[in-house]
């Protein structure tokens, strides 16, 4: 199974829609994606995932990754469109707690 | 005679040998020399250039254009004997990468070892089985005085820099003081730990907790680790064993909180990896309830062969092949 990364981006506003599994094997493309995004101050990047129905411990570290560099860089890192088999690991593991998780619909505008 | 004198004398018996019969038995034959040119380290070039000698001494009046056609042959087979000797020294190397890894592995198993502690009111039964050669989750049992503490771990990513991280992890518990056992602190003191010294995708989940004999409680907490079950024996029903917290490794000043429960005669406490509920089969992922009837099957067994029946069931329905990581570890209160 394969990862498809679309990117849109408004001005400073990124918006990258993941379709696929996100795991050991795509891990790797998604971080050279979204990584450097999140390393320019002001930056806002938005995840749609709602394309996704597995993410695996790797794929989350990829977004723990992204959530210590948008930190360290202020730009900043909002997910939205988790799918239920997702949201559960996002839960499960206290990132929630930490996140910018929208709970909007997919298709709204940015 | 030099060993390349010998393969030219070979090669010059077999070639003559095929060209007056024509048999199966001397294509065999060529197909098994293959095989010693290979050990020989002969490349391409070197083969077809052994040729060339061969029919010049066989045929010494090969028309002009027959014997330009080799050389062409010889210049052309170049890249191949490139890719060859590449092959060769890519062999060699990952041949000493996997006796290092070979050694690394047996270095944790020897390292990681916990023995399972024979706790008299407490049944214990434990499986772990790696993925891979070496294994990122990690369990660990404690005695100290009179209570019991256990640990379960899964480092995300797998194979060496999870190992490496929980070696890590063993050595800052095994330097942590007593009074700082406490789950919810050792979870603190851990995060603070493992913030500073892991890449920045990396993560640890962790379930620690502690059974107190005289007054029967678990007292336990969770750093987003895969949640467990008790089972109510009065009640004869799982729950799960939830226990909140963020991850480790992600924000140091991360908090945890502590919870305890009673366990009565005959309640079981089972911890688990993620690999046990991110088992996938043919049929998708397996549920949570499925492993409470697996369980729930052999559960008048000991806890040492319920563990072992339920990772085999799980085992076989994955086809045999592990994709993560599997820990499961059931404790059982028998007095």
């Amino acid at each position: 199974m394969n990862l498809q990364i679309n990117q849109d981006q408004i001005n400073e506003t990124f918006e990258l829609q993941l379709t696929g599994e996100v795991d050991a094997y795509t891990a790797p493309k998604l971080k050279e994606v979204m990584l450097p995004l999140t390393e320019t101050e002001g930056n806002i990047i938005i995840v749609d995932l709602s394309g996704i129905e597995y993410m695996d411990s790797t794929g989350l570290g990829i977004f723990v990754g992204a959530l210590k560099s948008s930190k360290a860089n202020n730009s900043s890192l909002k997910l939205r469109g988790m799918t239920e088999r997702v949201k559960r690991i996002f839960e499960i593991t206290g990132l929630t707690e930490v996140m910018d998780i929208e709970s909007g619909v997919k298709g709204e505008a940015l | 005679m030099t060993a390349k004198d010998a393969l030219i004398e070979r090669y010059q018996d077999l070639l003559s040998v095929y060209l007056k019969a024509k048999t199966e038995t001397t294509l065999y034959k060529g197909q098994q020399f293959s095989r010693k040119l290979l050990e020989q380290q002969i490349s391409p070039e070197d083969l077809v250039s052994l040729h060339i000698q061969v029919m010049d001494e066989l045929f010494p009046d090969m028309s002009e254009e027959m014997r330009d056609s080799f050389d062409f042959l010889l210049e052309s087979m170049i890249g191949y004997g490139f890719a060859y000797r590449e092959h060769q020294s890519l062999r060699d190397k990952q041949q000493q990468l996997e006796s290092e890894i070979e050694v690394a592995a047996s270095m944790q198993q020897t390292l990681l070892l916990s023995d399972v502690p024979d706790f008299g009111e407490l049944d214990i039964g434990v499986v772990s089985v790696p993925a891979k050669k070496m294994n990122g989750d990690y369990y660990n049992f404690v005695k100290s005085g009179n209570s019991l503490s256990v640990a379960v771990a899964d480092i995300i990513g797998k194979g060496i820099p999870a190992a490496l991280c929980m070696s890590m992890i063993k050595y800052a518990m095994d330097s942590l003081p007593e009074e700082q056992m406490k789950p919810h602190l050792l979870l603190e003191n851990l995060n603070r730990v493992v913030e500073q010294n892991v890449n920045s995708n990396m993560f640890i989940t962790m379930f620690h907790g502690v059974y107190e004999p005289e007054s029967h409680k678990f007292y336990y907490a969770g750093a987003g680790h895969e949640p467990g079950f008790i089972y109510n024996a009065k009640e004869d029903k799982f729950n799960d064993l939830i226990a909140k917290g963020l991850v480790l490794g992600v924000s140091r000043s991360t908090t945890y909180h502590p919870y305890e429960k009673k366990i009565e005669v005959g309640d079981m406490v089972v911890l688990l990896s993620d690999g046990v509920t991110e088992c996938r089969t043919s049929k998708g992922f397996i549920e949570r309830d499925e492993i409470v009837s697996l369980i729930r099957k052999y559960m008048d067994l000991s806890s040492q062969k319920i563990v072992e029946n339920v990772f085999q069931e799980l085992d076989r329905l994955q086809g045999f092949e592990l994709r993560d990581d599997f820990t499961l570890i059931i404790l059982k209160r028998l007095v």
